[in-house]
């Protein structure tokens, strides 16, 4: 006999009244009796409730098995969202009787019970497909409708970005595993919903990571995400292959959505990908090459003439043009110097996993310091991009846009999550209109990015 | 060498790692057919290999093409140890013998084994070239066709039905040889899978050669059982009905659009036109129909079962025995009466007229449980019989004497029971067993009826004419009949040609003076001319033709009865002498419960018990249906045994108007709203038909009775006696059943009468439990409890599963249970869910409305059917309201269960059956494809992007919104899967899961490869679960079959027409057909 502590819930039927004396105290209980073998006690415990247990006797028996299976397999999107964030059956059927899902149908908690159990462990036989998403197209154990499919994928493979946020830039190996019982504690998400995204994260790596050709095309092909979807893994990926340092304090600002954009434009600026699709190599890594030749831009800090004239440059483009004016013109050369010498050091493997906190301890940080905007540092950057163009004896030009390329962005981009004025902004700006498109955009984005600096 | 089997392996997919050092694999794979084993090359480290093998031919015998399997077993290569086995794949090729059915088999197979369950994919190609082989001894039956389902298949017509045709074979099971304690858990599943599939084959083969004999070319309504009967081996037997079927061409349908076998849907349209269609005898080529048909001949000795001989069983024991006669419902329990002694001469000449035809064969049985019209002449009741065997071993498997001999005997007794009633066939026929220990139980039932003998006879199903001129009867007699019947009931001419009220079916086809069994008789509510029984049981669809008020709804009878372990034979006897019992019970609920839904008919009654080692289970399942030619039940009146204290009195009256309020609710919830006004039109001779309103008072209506019923005096409502404690059970059951949920309605029979328009929404479905009972000292009224609220949950979880495909109807709801170990009871269920459109319901009533009309007669049932449909509208807003009184019903009656207060006895004072009137407009309610209005919505449609066919399964033989143009063969599949790793699974119920959808997975498959789309008429037929928790084993057996079918979506442009004209019963044919 189990007897079930149920909360007690007023849309319950059939409830059945018993009137008990204990201790000469009239008690009044109300038992629910879904289905032979569980009595749910809906008011009060006894301590004493042994006793009754007789009252219910004849309604011994349990379920040993309990199986439904469909030609089409039934799938209920809303408990399939319950398995994926690692819940328990009887968490689940809380939740979905909260939900009120014991109004539909005349069900009963006995029914939900069955019903959860069920979907759980047709979604628990269909992980092991799930983990190969092309495999799902053409097995023949379930007959699964292809748009249910696409949603099964999707939903499997999203993550919780504050999830993807910890582990980013770590080695997606068991060492990371194990701790993820502390960023279960920390983020609030259940250890098993842990287990399965850092588990998805590892699968795509494998799989992509000794792949030729585009990054996000490679993970749609094999995994049929969605593009959104494809691009936060390339992100992942990129970011654990590379294993650049996120988690520094002075990070801890930027969301996991700010680095998936960085990791967006170094893929498309630094890589060997980024200047040659064609070219039978991967995204995954940065050029080994690009970083070597960036040490060439030091020419422009090291030779005086240069760097002079790179600040008379820049200086005459933004006179009247931005506040900082004044201390631009005294810092430009500390600046400068920040840029190139970043750009100088990224043949060390070190030095590239510090990309990140470098630009913000030697750029960002005496900026904002400064009390820059963002308007303010896009425009600089811009002009001081284009004013190197102009330099007669700079000869590394296409290497310094591919390295500007990024930096104008990345740097600016951890302030992508204040972006929800993105598009108002950046409308009654026509000015930019005659650059090329890709730098169009990234010019944009800047430009709005450090305005809300 | 008549036949050259051709095999190719293309490729594989998905196979599993075999080598854990390469996470590879080395696959290679052996192809087998009777003692000749190919190659492929191995395929080195690949998942995915390609062998693209080259042919791989066999010559082999038509005879072992027919019994044999094609077996191709994947293997992985091992250079150092034994090569492992990664799985098996078993075709069936048997569809390719027939030059109407598949002519490839081609397409990806799961690869199976019986430890681990499917393990990757095999693309195969095979091709058989069948040399023609016309030697008249030959021992193969190439060509004819196999149908699970139990109704003359979509695409073909009835030239001639032959009858009955059975067989069986019997073999030592490999789980029980000695070898089994040597020989690995797979070896032994595969030897078992092999030798089941080798004697289905043979089996097969065996009914095709009657089947031959009898001059028939296929076999229809073909059911395949296995008994496994443990130590004494196992048994596959099969019945079918012998028919010979023509193919409908589509272009020439519109020729034939009179033809009423089209489809069932249309069976309404008989032929306006005389026109006679000669069968088509040369299609064939293997087919002797040129030879004089000798389809009445009974079958030859070389075939026929050995003379009835008393077996070695030490007891024996059929319903029909010694219970009590006046108060057993079962229709024809009467075996004491004979049938010779009729009053009415004319019925008599009829009687011996179509008895000349059918009794020249040993047995008139039929398994079709869907007929053409015209077919069914009159329905007596059901007929079953049942009996206890001590099993014994198998000592010779080429003379199964003694398991022939156990069925010929219970076939007797229907056939006897059929006598009784006055009937001289039985339609809807099945046989099943139940196997516990050493105690098996046989069981046959059936419908007794009278057909129409023209349909026995050669090619003369299309016109009257026909058959006279083909008919080997002497044309007098043939007259004569027809005179007689057009004198007796509405002639068959008659209707075959007008169609004037068809309710023929339901008048009685016994004596009224010399009744086999206390019945309630009045006149036809249709006719008004013939007697009809109040209430009829039959194991049958529903008629097309039949006219039915309101909807319809599913109906159990839920019986447990505790019995002492014992073994041998004392065993065998404490089971017989209980077997009379529960009969008697579950009828006397189906009964109680009919009562309480307001209707009076039950159709697809089925009857299922099972023995257990401590208990007997016995469930009842049957639709419901108010036939409209039926009187209205009186409604159930409530008794106390005795006069006694005023609280008795309130406690009783109480009882009553919580029943009365059900029967009212009910009556609203299944719309059932008997038209009382128009009979008043007609002048009924029956004056109490305001029973329907008043069948509280009995008194009253008794008075009505007896004026209008000389023979029968007592009786109205039924009256239910409370003396003993198994009443109070029996009233509570009767009370408790919960009402369905809003949107959901039930039934057992192929489709649901008041329902017409299907979407193309359908989900087949599989549920099984088990429940353990904890406590052994249960008594039979808390086993009741506990096994009514096992079927009324398992139900519950089901609406609420499906609760997406709302409004919807579960059809074929098929429940078996077993109690595979002491204290365990499973219970399984197959049924399709089909969602419905409710808008278009009203659209689809009027336009049935609009069709009829034709005459006078007919324009009373459309305004019948106009307020049915009205109702129908409202129905949703009245459900709602209905809802919260029946839970209160709930509520209050458990109240007073838990004060446990009276004991009350159910008593059923008389017991009967009803008939059926029909009308032509009826047939416009048919709610089969065919006619089902136009474009509607597929709520759910499949996706069609997908690289996989999609493969839709259905209990029922058709599918909504679809025409089949193809039917490619039978599916007939046995599959083991055992486990040592049962926690590994998922315990229990993760290990069945994935088996049943394992098995799902091959049979869609192997409908692919066939180049089908759907299994029509499926059904699981055996399911038997071992577990064995504390080893961590676990073992199932399932067998399922069905026919794979080829079907195209009916386009809204063609769906139209049936809308508009299917009331005109002259192009209802071309509907089906088209």
């Amino acid at each position: 006999m189990q007897i079930r502590y149920a909360v007690f819930t007023p849309i319950l039927c059939r409830t059945q009244r018993f009137n008990c004396a204990i201790n000469n105290t009239r008690l009044q209980m109300l038992f629910t009796q879904t289905v032979p073998g569980a009595i749910y006690l809906l008011a009060t415990v006894s301590p004493r409730l042994d006793r009754y247990i007789t009252l219910v006797k004849a309604y011994k028996m349990s379920m040993e098995l309990d199986v439904f299976v469909g030609n089409t397999t039934i799938m209920d999107m809303e408990v399939y969202q319950l398995w994926l964030d690692g819940l328990t059956v009887s968490d689940a059927v809380k939740v979905r009787m909260d939900e009120g899902a014991l109004l539909e149908c005349e069900a009963n908690p006995e029914v939900l019970t069955s019903d959860t159990m069920d979907q759980f462990r047709t979604f628990q036989m269909c992980e092991r497909l799930l983990h190969s998403p092309t495999k799902l197209g053409s097995q023949l154990l379930y007959q699964i409708p292809a748009q249910n499919q696409i949603i099964l994928i999707e939903r499997y493979y999203e993550f919780d970005s504050v999830f993807a946020r910890e582990v980013l830039g770590k080695k997606l190996s068991k060492g990371t595993k194990k701790d993820l019982d502390d960023i279960s504690c920390k983020t609030g998400i259940t250890l098993k919903s842990c287990r399965r995204q850092f588990d998805n994260f590892k699968r795509v790596f494998k799989v992509v990571e000794e792949l030729k050709g585009p990054l996000v095309e490679n993970i749609q092909r094999h995994f049929l995400l969605s593009d959104t979807l494809a691009r936060d893994y390339a992100a992942i990926v990129f970011f654990a292959n590379s294993r650049f340092e996120t988690g520094k304090r002075k990070l801890q600002y930027l969301s996991f959505q700010d680095f998936a954009f960085c990791a967006g434009q170094l893929i498309s600026y630094w890589t060997i990908g980024a200047m040659d699709s064609m070219m039978e190599d991967m995204d995954v890594d940065l050029e080994k090459e690009f970083l070597n030749e960036l040490k060439d831009l030091k020419v422009l800090v090291n030779d005086k003439d240069m760097m002079d004239q790179h600040k008379i440059l820049v200086c005459a483009a933004l006179r009247g043009k931005i506040k900082v004016y004044k201390l631009m013109e005294v810092n430009f050369k500390n600046l400068s110097r920040a840029l190139v010498n970043l750009a100088s050091k990224l043949t060390h493997t070190k030095d590239v996993r510090d990309l990140f906190i470098d630009l913000v301890e030697k750029f960002i940080e005496p900026c904002r310091y400064d009390r820059w905007t963002v308007a303010e540092i896009t425009l600089f950057l811009t002009h001081y991009t284009n004013a190197a163009h102009c330099l007669g004896t700079f000869r590394h030009q296409m290497i310094w846009d591919r390295y500007m390329g990024v930096i104008k962005s990345s740097q600016c981009s951890p302030l992508l999550h204040l972006s929800l004025i993105k598009v108002n902004y950046l409308s009654p700006t026509p000015s930019i209109s005659s650059v090329s498109p890709p730098v169009n955009i990234l010019n944009e984005l800047n430009t709005f990015l450090i305005c809300k600096l | 060498m008549p036949g050259k089997l051709k095999a190719k392996i293309v490729a594989g997919r998905h196979l599993p790692v075999m080598d854990r050092a390469s996470d590879l694999t080395d696959a290679f794979v052996e192809v087998k057919f009777g003692n000749t084993t190919f190659k492929t090359d191995v395929y080195p480290k690949s998942l995915n290999p390609q062998w693209n093998s080259e042919w791989f031919k066999f010559e082999v015998d038509d005879e072992d093409l027919q019994d044999e399997p094609l077996q191709i077993t994947v293997l992985d290569h091992d250079t150092y140890s034994a090569n492992d086995a990664i799985g098996k794949v078993y075709i069936d090729i048997d569809p390719l013998l027939s030059s109407e059915a598949a002519t490839v088999i081609s397409g990806w197979f799961p690869i199976y084994d019986t430890i681990h369950g499917i393990r990757g994919e095999i693309n195969v190609l095979v091709k058989v070239d069948l040399f023609n082989d016309l030697n008249r001894f030959r021992q193969s039956s190439c060509g004819v066709k196999f149908f699970c389902t139990t109704s003359i298949p979509r695409c073909y017509r009835a030239a001639l039905v032959h009858g009955f045709v059975e067989e069986l074979v019997v073999n030592e099971d490999p789980e029980y040889q000695w070898i089994d304690r040597i020989r690995t858990p797979r070896a032994s599943n595969e030897a078992r899978q092999r030798l089941i599939s080798l004697m289905s084959g043979e089996l097969q083969r065996k009914i095709g050669l009657k089947v031959l004999e009898m001059g028939g070319n296929a076999v229809v309504g073909y059911l395949q059982c296995f008994d496994l009967e443990g130590e004494s081996g196992l048994v596959v037997r099969a019945i079918g009905t012998a028919c010979t079927l023509d193919k409908l061409i589509p272009g020439s349908a519109s020729n034939t659009n009179t033809h009423p076998n089209t489809a069932p849907a249309s069976n309404a349209c008989n032929s306006p036109s005389k026109e006679i269609k000669e069968p088509v005898f040369s299609e064939d080529p293997t087919h002797p129909l040129s030879v004089p048909p000798t389809p009445l001949r009974t079958l030859p000795s070389s075939s026929s079962p050995p003379p009835f001989s008393p077996s070695k069983l030490c007891s024996r024991q059929s319903s029909s025995s010694d219970t009590d006669l006046s108060l057993t419902p079962k229709m024809g329990m009467g075996s004491g009466i004979s049938v010779g002694k009729e009053a009415g001469p004319l019925k008599t000449l009829l009687r011996q007229q179509a008895q000349s035809a059918l009794e020249q064969r040993e047995f008139p049985f039929f398994t079709l449980t869907c007929f053409p019209p015209g077919f069914l002449v009159h329905i007596g009741g059901v007929v079953s019989a049942r009996s206890v065997k001590l099993l014994d071993r198998i000592h010779n498997p080429d003379e199964p004497e003694t398991r022939d001999a156990w069925w010929e005997e219970i076939r007797q007794e229907i056939k006897s029971h059929a006598k009784a009633l006055g009937c001289h066939a039985v339609v809807g026929y099945s046989e099943s067993t139940t196997i516990c220990e050493e105690v098996c139980i046989l069981s046959a039932s059936g419908t007794a009826a009278m057909l129409n003998p023209r349909f026995m006879r050669e090619g003369c199903l299309d016109a009257g004419g026909s058959d006279q001129r083909l008919s080997r009867q002497p044309p007098l007699g043939m007259v004569g009949s027809e005179r007689a019947e057009g004198e007796v009931s509405s002639s068959w001419l008659g209707f075959d040609d007008a169609s004037p009220p068809s309710c023929g079916f339901c008048h009685i086809p016994y004596d009224e003076f010399n009744m086999p069994f206390p019945a309630q008789l009045t006149y036809c509510y249709h006719c008004r001319r013939q007697k009809v029984p109040d209430v009829l049981f039959t194991t049958i669809d529903l008629p097309a033709e039949a006219a039915v008020t309101g909807k319809g709804c599913l109906i159990q009878a839920r019986l447990c009865r505790t019995k002492k372990k014992a073994q041998g034979e004392v065993n065998a006897t404490a089971i017989s002498n209980l077997l009379p019992f529960m009969e008697y019970e579950l009828h006397t609920q189906l009964m109680n419960k009919l009562k309480l839904r307001c209707m009076n008919a039950l159709f697809g009654l089925r009857i299922q018990i099972s023995v257990g080692e401590n208990m007997l289970l016995g469930l009842a399942s049957a639709t419901g249906v108010y036939l409209s030619a039926l009187p209205a039940p009186g409604g159930i009146q409530i008794a106390g045994k005795t006069p006694s204290d005023l609280s008795y009195d309130q406690h009783i009256s109480t009882m009553q108007k919580r029943i009365n309020d059900t029967i009212a609710m009910n009556k609203e919830l299944y719309n059932i709203h008997p038209p009382e006004c128009i009979e008043e039109v007609v002048g009924s001779p029956i004056p109490d038909r305001q029973r329907s309103r008043l069948f509280r008072s009995t008194s009253e209506s008794s008075d009505e009775l007896s004026e209008l019923d000389l023979s029968h005096g007592k009786k109205d409502a039924f009256v239910l006696e409370i003396d003993d404690t198994d009443a109070v059970e029996d009233i509570q059951s009767l009370l408790t059943d919960a009402p369905m949920p809003a949107g959901f309605y039930s039934c057992n029979t192929e489709v649901m009468p008041g329902i017409y328009n299907w979407t193309s929404g359908l989900q087949m479905f599989t549920s099984v439990r088990v429940y353990r009972l904890n406590n052994a000292n249960l008594t039979n009224q808390g086993l009741n409890k506990i096994f009514t609220d096992l079927c009324e949950n398992l139900l519950k979880s089901l609406y609420f599963k499906l609760r997406s495909m709302i409004p919807c109807c579960l059809c074929h709801l098929n429940f078996t249970v077993a109690v595979p170990e002491e204290e365990l009871i499973q219970v399984a269920v197959t049924a399709v869910a089909m969602s419905f459109d409710k808008e278009t319901q009203l659209a689809a009533d009027k336009a049935l409305n609009k069709g009829s009309g034709e005459n006078e007669e007919q324009l009373q049932f459309s305004m019948e059917l106009c307020g049915e449909s009205t109702s129908s509208n409202n129905q949703p807003t009245a459900k709602p309201s209905g809802l919260p009184e029946s839970a209160m019903t709930h509520s209050s009656s458990r109240d007073r269960c838990s004060t446990w207060l009276e004991l009350l006895r159910l008593k059923a004072h008389t017991i009967r059956r009803g008939s059926v009137k029909t009308t032509s407009s009826s047939e416009r309610c048919s709610p089969l494809p065919e006619v089902r209005s136009r474009s509607l919505r597929s709520t759910r449609s499949l996706p069609c992007g997908a690289p996989v066919t999609v493969v839709k399964m259905t209990p029922l033989s058709f599918l909504p919104r679809t025409r089949i143009v193809k039917y490619l063969g039978i599916i007939n599949m046995f599959f083991i899967r055992e486990t040592t790793s049962l926690r590994e699974e998922g315990g229990v119920s993760g290990f069945l899961h994935s088996f049943i959808a394992e098995v799902f997975a091959m049979v869609r498959a192997h409908v692919a490869a066939l180049g089908g789309n759907a299994v029509v008429s499926y059904s699981m037929k055996e399911c038997v679960f071992m577990e064995n928790p504390n080893k961590n084993q676990a073992q199932c057996l399932i067998n399922v079959s069905g026919d794979a079918v080829i079907f195209v979506r009916e386009s809204d442009q063609e769906a139209i027409p049936p809308l508009i004209t299917c009331g005109q019963t002259s192009t209802t044919g071309a509907d089906g057909t088209t």
